[in-house]
């Protein structure tokens, strides 16, 4: 049985188109269209009903103590309110999943991805063993929402008295938006400024109407899951499933910036070798010499020889290119590197190119 | 699932590929019903002039923000003409269906062709069963 939102009747009504992701029922487009909703975020705004992604709370006397060793960032750095991208790793160095961390008063959030939620919970738990904490699951009781564009603070600002202009990128604030008590973190999954909104579950569908009514004239569009999957593709954010798997480790998909090295956590030891000996195969970003829409799965070879496969790929609206994400080895990394990608059958070349495809704007 | 505009001046394989008679010639697209399912069209590989087409056989690929599809000839013969505005503009498959033309054949086979191919309400019944 597939799980729904609390918006899914809205979504039916707005003409949403619902497909299954993640075990939910979520639109991938409205009538629009997935190119239109993609150029709204880039140069207004698009909100996106993202409540299938998991919110666990950590609280309790150990919360910082156990959050520290979960996990590879070295949570010491933050203070109350900010945010920060993460990844929970296993022993042998290879992702759980990809999060996203808030220091709230007396308690941690963590947002996890829908597919990977009663994987991680379980994970999680199994490692609070000896910690003196808490943990909740507020996946149900708490609504997600992402209001993503260069205009979503002038948006955003007409619903609260908050000056949103003081809220730092990768910071959060609690306050009354709407009407309602919402939690707004500067963050997204889409290369613009705008925020990510914890609202109660049973005030959300009224929240995302006030939204689109008061964004309207700005240009805010509803945005669905295609849209938010080539805005997360241009700026090179990965996606769990694609980028990530409990068979890749974050060094190979170059999230090495986000490993403090210096504090214990779960897999750095291998991870530490796989540093000092560099990863034998990466991520890279790939651009289409010759014309073909370069898509999932599809091998990538040199001279006929298959040497990695791309995790994702397409037709990028903004760049007005074909571009990939593909895991080679690492002799074939460098910027300029020629490779073929398999399309249908057919060779079509492909040169490494700089990550991201499209260089992401905050504030 | 939306509504969908028929051409009463083109008939349709069950592979949602529409074929047009212009004199001795047959043009042949996708239907508006295809182009919405398909979702935002963003490549086209087209035949080249020349190539032999065959009835039911793929003539051409159509790629969408969702996935590759096969284009099949509806009607067999040689292709005269393709739609080469397609490879610079191929939103206008999801704008204009029934205008973006993919490629125009020679027949080889025509009545035969046509008889296996549905008329506008006939084609309309075939869609409303597949949802």
């Amino acid at each position: 049985m597939l799980q729904r939102t609390p918006l899914y009747e809205t979504h039916v009504a707005m003409g949403g188109r619902m497909v299954e992701f993640a075990g939910y029922e979520l639109p991938v487009q409205y009538p629009s269209g997935p190119t239109v909703e993609h150029h709204a975020v880039r140069t207004a705004a698009g909100l996106f009903d993202i409540d299938h992604m998991g919110q666990f709370e950590l609280a309790g006397p150990d919360a910082d103590a156990c959050l520290q060793a979960l996990q590879v960032w070295d949570i010491r750095q933050m203070q109350l309110g900010d945010a920060h991208y993460s990844v929970l790793c296993y022993d042998d160095g290879t992702v759980v999943d990809d999060i996203f961390l808030y220091k709230l008063s007396g308690r941690w959030l963590v947002i996890v991805n829908a597919s990977n939620r009663a994987k991680d919970w379980a994970w999680i738990e199994h490692h609070l063993h000896g910690y003196d904490v808490a943990l909740i699951d507020r996946s149900d009781d708490l609504a997600m929402l992402a209001l993503q564009g260069p205009k979503a603070e002038q948006i955003l600002q007409k619903l609260t008295s908050y000056p949103l202009h003081t809220v730092a990128t990768r910071t959060a604030i609690e306050t009354e938006i709407g009407g309602q008590h919402v939690l707004a973190g500067r963050t997204g999954y889409t290369g613009e400024d705008g925020f990510e909104l914890y609202v109660p579950a049973e005030g959300v569908v009224e929240f995302w109407n006030l939204l689109l009514a008061t964004g309207k004239d700005d240009g805010l569009l509803a945005c669905g899951l295609a849209a938010r999957d080539s805005l997360r593709f241009e700026a090179c954010m990965p996606l769990y499933g694609h980028e990530l798997s409990p068979t890749i480790n974050p060094l190979e998909a170059r999230l090495g910036w986000t490993m403090s090295w210096d504090k214990p956590f779960i897999g750095r030891e291998t991870l530490l070798k796989v540093k000092l000996e560099k990863p034998a195969r990466v991520l890279v970003g790939l651009e289409m010499v010759e014309k073909a829409v370069p898509r999932e799965h599809y091998d990538v070879a040199v001279n006929g020889q298959v040497v990695g496969h791309v995790t994702s790929g397409m037709k990028s609206p903004t760049l007005d290119k074909f571009l990939a994400m593909a895991y080679v080895p690492a002799d074939y990394s460098a910027l300029g590197t020629k490779l073929d990608i398999i399309v249908r059958g057919q060779p079509k070349q492909a040169v490494v190119v700089k990550r991201p495809f499209y260089k992401p704007k905050y504030k | 699932m939306a509504s969908y505009k028929l051409d009463q001046s083109v008939k349709y394989a069950k592979s949602h590929e529409w074929a047009r008679v212009d004199g001795d010639i047959v043009v042949v697209g996708v239907s508006d019903y295809a182009q919405d399912a398909l979702s935002d069209v963003v490549y086209v590989d087209l035949p080249e002039v020349g190539d032999a087409v065959t009835a039911g056989k793929q003539a051409s690929t159509v790629e969408s923000v969702k996935a590759a599809e096969d284009v099949l000839a509806p009607i067999s013969g040689e292709v005269i003409e393709v739609n080469s505005a397609l490879e610079d503009t191929p939103e206008i498959i999801n704008e204009r269906p029934y205008d973006a033309w993919f490629f125009k054949v020679k027949p080889s086979n025509l009545a035969a062709d046509l008889a296996a191919l549905m008329a506008p309400a006939e084609y309309d019944k075939f869609v409303e069963e597949l949802e």
